[in-house]
């Protein structure tokens, strides 16, 4: 008796939709396992778990400002994966677009609230793409990998990040890595009273308007598809295989850029050295949940927030450790990576 | 030795090449009472993806030492049979019998274990591994350590007795395709096949290296090896085979023992008309819209493989340029597609100097490119039919920067009507179409957008009578509209058949060039070996 893998006769497109809703249900019984090991009652862990994440006005919007940084990270990294672009990169762009937003938001105190906004997102998002651009540049010219490259920029981006912060962006007067407080003008407003609902939060939403816009819409994002499906041919049809690349990762470092700049303007309001708690790593496994469709991307954002947030309360009641959250979430990829599995093949046992 | 012994029965039974005692095979059977057990059956096989049936009510059956044609337009559910017979594919109703064992196929490695062994139309080689490493890979019986001298010695031993020479240290890339399929024929050898299934084995392959694999073929099957044979080519069926089984539209619609038919009632079966066998008449040709002058091209391995050629192909005029494959045809074709940077010459279309390596500049001046290499250069099999369409005029699909779908959906229910796509709708992934079909996308795209001069390399590689005669109509068609045609071809048929002149190219040099009207075969043929006729030159 052996189990093979058996390739299926394509599955209608709806399935699709239905996957990932399927995988989180199956995640969500199997966090069973983990919460029941840490010595939690069930029920109430999951009594917890929920109402801390969505249970009340309060966490609910709490969510929701957890999730704008994820959702802007998946983004960055769906829309170059696309491509083909492996941008694994995101939480150095991240970090890029913090770090030009703090400079831009100290600057900006005798600005209108509106240009300093548009000041403190613009040097962020091209602080971000430029970020972004050396990787696609390295892999169009001298074909070195992105996958790679990428990735070892964020070490990278981490140290010029120490390095500002204990030098010109350090705050006068402190030993501390951090930097001055941005100017008031500089902050995002918060939208509803009594939450920390900024917007941030309606900036990710419309990014991810934007991004299905491109994808599905534009001349830019056809050619970005068969740049990602296939490079030859594409190239074959006249397409400007590199340009296309290099327009992605500035567009996808951008969006990473954003997650940072929300994170200084609308929450900490300067720069320190944890201002990301590895955002920009989290996107890779958001894309990938999300199957890299925006929406789908912006879903498994309020997902893992939801995880992320809701565990701290269940902690709090149950005294299981917070970190049954990355349990929890490592646990919905590889529940989510199986599942893609299944809609492709079937197991059959058969009888040697 | 078990070499020796081999050795004297295919000297024994050499005298079956005979056209007349092979043809008999199944009567001498017959006449001795003793029809053999069939090796493999298949009954009442049915097969559909999604809407589409691909097979129905199939019952194939295969006798041992037998060569069975397989037949059918393109779609026509012949690599799907196989396919299930392969174990690749489960089919939805129907059973398998190997020896008058029922048996259930979970995957390639079970039909493998019942000695089936496949070569498919898009060979599945690793091309950095070398021949015996791609020969033995996946079968090491079960064991850690691989014995690479006994392997070495198994594989030398099948290539004596099969005439299939290929060296087995050199990397598989390295080889024509031609060799590689020697490989793919090599390994299922090595893992003991005895029935052997060949997909359109010799739709890349030269004349010579048909005949050469016709003689392993004959070879395999004197020694009691039964043998699938999946063709477009109806001579090559009348050929090798002892019996025809013609499929249409996922049902079998005839089978003929080979000696009681012939080429012109096959054709009949297959497409359901007669064939008007369509020749080109001449035409007087205009100006030269495309020159390639001095060209020279380096190939992979960083040699030259196109030396210095010059060539002009007028309006209205199709020149044929024949030639073994792997005489610098393909390096050739992608210099002119702008995918290959020449390293010294020009290509002049209509006047102006075409930039080297851009293939945008090709598109833009209305250049015609049907590519060799159709699953990986001209089409991209993940997107949809109607993407594919436009790949290379997406950019007049625009409005105001947006892609106007609406109108890529209206262009191609046109042009799948026009050049009779068959697919599962326009958004169909074109991954889910047939070999054929996914030709007629590239002629629909690359004809219809009236090129001024187009550049077709084995345009009908694959394809079925009934596809290529269309296909031939489309490419003399758009010469008539006044396009300069070249058509790079290994098939010296289609040469004859549509070219009004005739150059033929040997070693990435033009040999020399003929009118058609004066043109013989066995000039041509002499050309392409390299040998030049002393009063042409
Ligand atoms: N994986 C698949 N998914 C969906 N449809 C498929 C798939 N494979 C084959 N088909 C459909 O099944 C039919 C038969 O295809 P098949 O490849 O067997 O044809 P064929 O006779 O081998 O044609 P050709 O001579 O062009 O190779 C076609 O209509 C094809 O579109
Ligand atoms: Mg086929």
């Amino acid at each position: 008796m052996r189990l093979v893998l058996k390739k299926r006769a394509p599955l209608p497109p709806w399935i699709r939709l239905l996957v990932p809703l399927g995988a989180i249900l199956v995640t969500l019984l199997l966090s069973a396992v983990p919460i029941l090991a840490a010595g939690g009652a069930l029920w109430p862990s999951y009594a917890s778990l929920f109402k801390g994440a969505v249970g009340t006005r309060y966490n609910f919007l709490e969510t929701c400002v957890k999730a704008a940084p994820l959702t802007f990270t998946g983004l960055a990294v769906a829309f170059a994966f696309r491509a083909k672009f492996w941008n694994t990169g995101a939480e150095g762009q991240l970090l890029a677009g913090a770090i030009a937003a703090t400079a831009a938001g100290v600057a900006s105190s005798n600005l209108p609230p509106l240009l300093a906004l548009l000041f403190v997102c613009g040097a962020g998002f091209l602080a971000g793409g430029a970020w972004a651009a050396i990787p696609a540049v390295l892999k169009t010219k001298y074909r070195v990998d992105d996958v790679v490259t990428s990735l070892l920029l964020n070490y990278v981006m981490w140290h010029i990040m120490g390095y500002l912060l204990f030098g010109p962006l350090q705050m006068p007067g402190s030993s501390w890595p951090r930097s001055a407080a941005i100017a008031e003008s500089a902050h995002f407003p918060i939208l509803l009273a009594k939450s920390r609902f900024h917007l941030g939060i309606v900036l990710a939403l419309a990014a991810v308007f934007v991004v299905w816009f491109i994808n599905s819409k534009t001349v830019f994002g056809y050619q970005a598809r068969a740049v990602g499906v296939n490079q030859k041919a594409a190239a074959f049809a006249g397409i400007g295989v590199k340009s296309v690349i290099l327009k992605t990762a500035l567009l996808s470092g951008g969006l990473a850029g954003l997650a940072g700049v929300g994170e200084v303007a609308a929450i900490h309001h300067h720069l320190l050295m944890d201002i990301s708690p590895g955002f920009g790593y989290s996107g890779i496994v958001i894309a990938m949940l999300g199957q890299l469709h925006p929406a789908g991307v912006a879903l498994s954002a309020f997902f893992f927030s939801g995880i992320a947030v809701g565990a701290q309360s269940m902690s709090r009641i149950t005294g299981v450790p917070t970190y049954i959250a990355d349990v929890i979430q490592g646990m919905a990829l590889l529940v989510m990576l199986v599942a893609l599995l299944l809609t492709e093949y079937r197991i059959q046992a058969v009888r040697d | 030795m078990p070499t020796t012994v081999m050795t004297e029965r295919i000297a024994v039974r050499s005298p079956q090449k005979s056209p007349a005692v092979r043809a008999s095979f199944p009567v001498k059977a017959r006449e001795q009472e003793q029809v053999p057990e069939p090796v493999v059956e298949m009954r009442a096989i049915r097969k559909t993806f999604l809407d589409v049936v691909a097979n129905e009510r199939v019952n194939f059956s295969l006798r041992p030492g037998e060569i069975c044609a397989l037949l059918g337009e393109n779609g026509a559910g012949k690599t799907t049979l196989m396919n299930i017979l392969f174990g690749y594919y489960a089919a939805d109703e129907g059973e398998i019998l190997i020896h008058g064992k029922k048996v259930s196929f979970a995957s390639p490695r079970d039909a493998i274990a019942c000695r089936i062994g496949m070569v498919h139309q898009h060979f599945t080689l690793v091309p950095s591994q070398t021949v015996l490493e791609n020969v033995v890979v996946g079968s090491s019986g079960g064991r850690f350590f691989l014995d690479m001298k006994r392997a070495r010695e198994k594989l030398c031993a099948l290539q004596k007795r099969f005439g299939l020479a290929v060296d087995p240290d050199a990397p598989v890339w390295t080889l024509p395709i031609g060799g590689q399929q020697k490989v793919e024929i090599l390994k299922a050898l090595y893992r003991d096949a005895r029935i052997l299934i060949l997909d359109e084995p010799t739709a890349v392959l030269a004349p010579l290296e048909t005949r050469e694999l016709f003689d392993t073929l004959r070879t395999l099957a004197a020694e009691g090896c039964s043998i699938v044979f999946i063709s477009h080519k109806l001579y090559e069926v009348m050929e090798i085979a002892h019996r025809v089984v013609v499929l249409a539209k996922g049902v079998i619609c005839a089978e003929r023992s080979v000696s009681e038919t012939d080429e012109r009632e096959l054709a009949n079966l297959m497409v359901g008309h007669e064939l008007a066998g369509k020749t080109a008449t001449a035409r007087k040709a205009g100006a030269a819209l495309l020159s390639v002058s001095r060209l020279t091209v380096r190939n992979d391995k960083g040699l030259d493989a196109v030396k210095d050629l010059s060539l002009d192909v007028h309006s209205g005029e199709v020149v044929g340029l024949a030639g073994v494959s792997g005489n610098g045809q393909m390096e050739l074709a992608d210099a002119l597609f702008g995918l290959r940077v020449p390293t010294s010459g020009t290509i002049v279309l209509d006047g102006a100097a075409l930039p080297d390596g851009n293939p945008k500049s090709r598109v833009d001046r209305h250049m015609g490119r049907i590519p060799e290499d159709r699953m990986t250069t001209g089409l991209m099999l993940d997107l949809s039919v109607e993407d594919n369409l436009v790949m290379e005029h997406h950019g007049d699909f625009r409005r105001s920067g947006m892609l106007d779908r609406e109108a890529i959906g209206d262009h191609a229910e046109g042009l799948m009507c026009d050049f009779g796509i068959k697919a599962d709708g326009r958004r169909a992934p074109a991954r889910t179409l047939s070999g054929g079909n996914l030709q007629k996308i590239i002629l629909a795209r690359e004809l219809s957008a009236d090129p001024k001069v187009v550049v077709a390399a084995q345009p009908t590689r694959g394809l079925d009578v009934g596809a290529i005669e269309y296909v031939h109509g489309r490419i003399l068609e758009a010469r008539d509209r006044g396009a300069a045609t070249l058509l790079i071809s290994e098939d010296l048929d289609e040469i004859f058949a549509l070219s009004d002149r005739i150059a033929v190219l040997y070693e990435g040099r033009i040999m020399g060039i003929a009118d058609r009207k004066y043109a013989t075969k066995e000039q041509i043929g002499l050309w392409m070996s390299g040998i030049r006729d002393v009063l042409c030159a």
